[in-house]
């Protein structure tokens, strides 16, 4: 029943979001908050619990060691390739923490993956589309940046998992703001996608055809977006506040953060000022004080601002486009709002970009119309379908450290290549294969996905064996991989050692570790199901009051059935699931006999020569299911 | 990423993976799309056709359906994307039909190439004859460049000569797509039951092409990469 309700969700490096087709239209659904935006920051509170979203924030500048933000820019990383990151970033990584392994977080006394804290966040997102339709939600689409590889997808889907999503599809944020886009604009047309966000950066471009989205090249950076501006300031405020107060706050976490939050506000002032005032308070009621203006603003930011051109280049250059056959610029992500970031849009793809859509959520909308497209479709999406690619080569390693790239970038997805293995020493048993991403020649240059061997080759003569290894992409741009052997039709083991990545059995367990703190989520969830139950029996009971049957009913069921009604109307709104629940019961039991008139009226309306259908079509709210509904709740 | 292993006797209904190209019935990308194997081909009407089959076979249409056709669904969308990918590009077309006629290219060739690899020797190229004067220049040219590289001199003029080079390659290579194209024309009007000689006779013509224009494509690589540096 609830296949119609799977939601799109955005889950960013600052802000995420969910959203829905009501009916036509995709829409954000708000938090508690009233807010559409709930930001991407996890925290442990005074009682060691996790607060997810704006009620989060205030502990990172009160106790950031039990805070973390931004925890998308470590999603499928291991430790080694963070070195960079950690220096810009304050990160509380467990202590011991071993190369290969995946990367826990410390907040308070506790330690997560990134995968986890990513489910908080989902989690949240999840209640409170429950909160909104006032029924469980258990399928969703994620969005992905393109420019994701395959660790950092299967990560995604990982925390999909362990907050109890069922991960129907990842999209590529691009490519889903295309949707979003498209859906308003039915025109066909080569578009581009510039999507600079918190942490991330993509480029995307697409070919608009009655309804297909194809996808003709993507590129990227996954590691590039409002967060480096932001750190290159707060450097530039370390570095000011050294040289007049004589101290050095790098490694003091809230001084940092406080920072941090200033130097947000001024950016966000100079997209609509010619110049903000930088103002943090410091420890010992000492003050920082400096004025920006936007020229200096943006002589700062030119050079990180320029590294979204060349993605962009290659990526026109990889589309054979040349800009003027580019037919429309649709910008997502907060950081496209800087004026200095839409000329260089402008001058990159020569005209101006098109701002209609809010770029926090076009990235949401466009998910959820992914999710009513997977979900069958609707009159507006009808005909539409998203043709996507893999944003990175697939390669294996050969001898002397070079790739070959088996399956190239830009591709549409799914992609799938064959490859035929053999031995090179008589009667050897194992072949080792190491699976690589990226467009590097060199294997060591390319991002490793996974080493694995070959099991159980029959013992033959060197080059006998023909072992056949399909490896495929799959719609979400996750790699599987299976094996044969050929010649002898027995079945080769394959022996994983995926290079960063939780195993099955660790998602598994921390989806039971988050029903050991889930109570509250139990509880939440029985009462949207309880008050979802409240709802069908009452307007049951509104059509039964209708019918013929109501009549035959005597004064005193009637004043029963009035009475719970009452108290159903009422507790119905408060939070204690249990006396909604017994109330259900109650006004159960008072209408049975209404119930079972209602089915008798239905029974003898057939007697009288109708058919079951007819008295469908005669009586709009259908009376046996009707009656179903009411005896239903019976059993509750 | 995700792992699974199978065995050959195991239920693969769904044919042998397409790289096999050894006859027993396996459906060819032509057939895919309901083609005859003719190489100057209606980009349009591939691309509607590919459409249209990604409407019936993608796998968003299968998010509700069960395992098996989920499955199914991959595989076939998988296949389709392979075959549209292969037979949209020019080049990869006509090799492409090459090795379904039983021809394995040359030192350009994907298949050679990856067993240089795999040996780890340096690659052999057989230089064209009409390009060999060129050849000689270009790599007169480079080393000069790499001379002014170690003293640190800059010779613009010498830049604008391999410029030039790279221009005049390039023609060469549009050159050489407007030549396959009339070989194209050749193999088409050729029917199943025409000689195999004559078959042959056109089938090679197009392999020499295509082993001569790659090794123009390598050369314009290596321009390029000797510009940038």
């Amino acid at each position: 029943m609830n296949s119609d309700r799977i939601v799109g969700i955005d889950l960013g490096t600052t802000n995420s979001l969910v959203a829905f087709m009501e009916g036509e239209t995709p829409v954000v659904i708000p938090g508690a908050d009233g807010l559409n935006l709930v930001p991407s920051v996890v925290a442990l509170d005074e009682n060691d619990k996790i607060v997810v979203g704006n009620a989060a924030r205030k502990y990172l500048i009160e106790t950031p060691e039990r805070a973390v933000y931004s925890i998308k820019r470590l999603m499928g990383r291991g430790i080694d390739d963070v070195q960079d990151e950690l220096k810009l970033f304050h990160f509380h990584l467990a202590d011991d923490l071993h190369p290969g392994e995946v990367l826990r977080i410390k907040l308070g006394g506790k330690t997560f993956t990134p995968p986890e804290i990513s489910a908080f966040i989902l989690r949240q997102l999840k209640r409170n589309a429950e909160r909104y339709f006032g029924a469980p939600v258990s399928q969703a689409v994620i969005t992905v940046p393109a420019y994701f590889n395959d660790a950092q997808r299967q990560a995604t889907k990982d925390a999909g998992r362990i907050a109890g999503l069922d991960v129907l599809r990842l999209v590529n944020e691009p490519t889903a703001a295309s949707l979003a886009y498209g859906l308003h604009h039915k025109k066909n047309g080569v578009v581009a996608v510039y999507d600079f966000g918190g942490g991330t950066f993509d480029v995307s471009i697409l070919k608009l055809n009655d309804g297909i989205f194809e996808v003709i090249a993507t590129n990227g950076d996954t590691h590039l977006g409002g967060d480096d501006i932001d750190n290159l300031l707060i450097a530039i405020a370390l570095n000011d506040i050294r040289g007049s107060f004589t101290a050095d706050f790098t490694r003091n976490s809230e001084v940092v953060a406080t920072i941090r939050k200033a130097v947000i506000e001024t950016k966000i002032t100079l997209s609509s000022q010619d110049a903000a005032r930088l103002d943090v308070e410091l420890p010992e009621g000492r003050r920082y004080q400096r004025e920006i203006t936007r020229q200096q603003f943006e002589q700062l930011i030119q050079p990180i601002v320029q590294r979204t051109a060349g993605p962009c280049r290659l990526a026109l250059k990889d589309a054979e486009k040349k800009p003027d056959q580019i037919d429309e610029v649709v910008l997502v992500g907060g950081s496209t709002r800087i004026p200095m970031v839409q000329s260089l849009v402008q001058e990159l793809f020569q005209r101006p970009p098109h701002t209609g859509q809010n770029p926090d959520e076009v990235v949401a909308l466009g998910a959820a119309v992914q999710a009513k497209i997977l979900s069958g479709g609707s009159e507006a999406t009808r005909d539409m379908l998203l043709l996507d690619v893999t944003p990175l080569s697939l390669g294996i390693e050969v001898a002397g450290g070079v790739t070959d790239k088996i399956i190239l970038r830009n591709s549409t997805i799914p992609a799938s290549a064959t490859q035929q293995y053999t031995t090179q020493i008589d009667g050897q048993s194992n072949v080792a294969i190491h699976v690589l991403q990226g467009e590097r020649e060199l294997a060591q240059d390319c991002r490793s996905l996974a080493r694995f061997d070959l099991r159980g080759v029959p013992p033959m003569p060197a080059g006998l064996p023909r072992i056949e290894v399909k490896f495929l992409i799959d719609a979400n741009g996750i790699l599987h991989v299976s094996a044969r052997e050929q010649r002898s039709g027995k079945q080769a083991e394959i022996d994983v050692q995926p290079s960063y990545g939780l195993t099955d059995e660790q998602v598994e367990s921390m989806i039971l570790d988050s029903f050991d703190n889930a109570e509250e989520d139990f509880r939440q969830r029985q009462l949207i199901e309880a008050r979802s139950e409240a709802q069908t029996i009452l307007a049951a009971l509104e059509k039964g009051k209708g019918s013929p049957a109501w009549a035959k009913l005597g004064n005193s069921e009637k004043k029963q059935i009035a009475k719970y009604e009452k108290m159903l109307n009422q507790v119905r709104n408060e939070d204690d699931y249990l006396a909604i629940r017994k109330v259900i019961g109650e006004l159960n039991q008072a209408s049975t006999h209404l119930a079972e008139l209602m089915m008798d009226t239905a029974v003898s309306a057939a007697l009288e020569g109708k058919t079951m259908d007819e008295i469908g079509k005669d009586q709009p709210g259908n009376l046996p299911e009707t009656g179903h509904a009411l005896a239903k709740a019976e059993f509750s | 990423m995700s792992i699974q292993t199978s065995n050959s006797s195991g239920t693969t209904a769904n044919g042998a993976p397409f790289r096999h190209l050894n006859g027993d019935g396996v459906r060819d990308y032509f057939a895919f799309f309901r083609l005859p194997r003719k190489l100057d081909l209606d980009l349009a009407q591939l691309e509607r056709e590919f459409h249209q089959q990604s409407r019936k076979l993608h796998p968003d249409l299968f998010t509700q359906s069960s395992a098996e056709q989920q499955e199914w669904s991959m595989e076939q969308s998988s296949r389709l994307n392979d075959a549209y990918r292969t037979l949209r590009d020019p080049i990869r077309r006509t090799q492409y039909l090459l090795r379904l006629e039983g021809l394995e290219l040359e030192e350009q060739s994907e298949t050679a190439t990856e067993q240089v690899r795999a040996s780890g020797q340096a690659k052999k190229q057989i230089v064209p004859e009409d390009l060999l004067e060129e050849v000689f220049e270009l790599n007169m040219q480079w080393e000069e460049l790499r001379m002014n590289k170690k003293t640190g001199d800059s010779d613009p003029a010498l830049v604008r000569e391999l410029e030039g080079q790279k221009v005049s390659l390039e023609q060469k290579q549009e050159a050489l797509l407007e030549e396959l194209k009339s070989y194209w024309v050749e193999w088409d009007a050729l029917g199943d039951t025409s000689p195999l000689e004559a078959r042959n006779r056109v089938t090679a013509k197009m392999a020499d092409l295509l082993n001569r224009r790659s090794y123009i494509r390598n050369l314009v690589r290596d321009v390029n990469a000797a510009l940038e540096n």
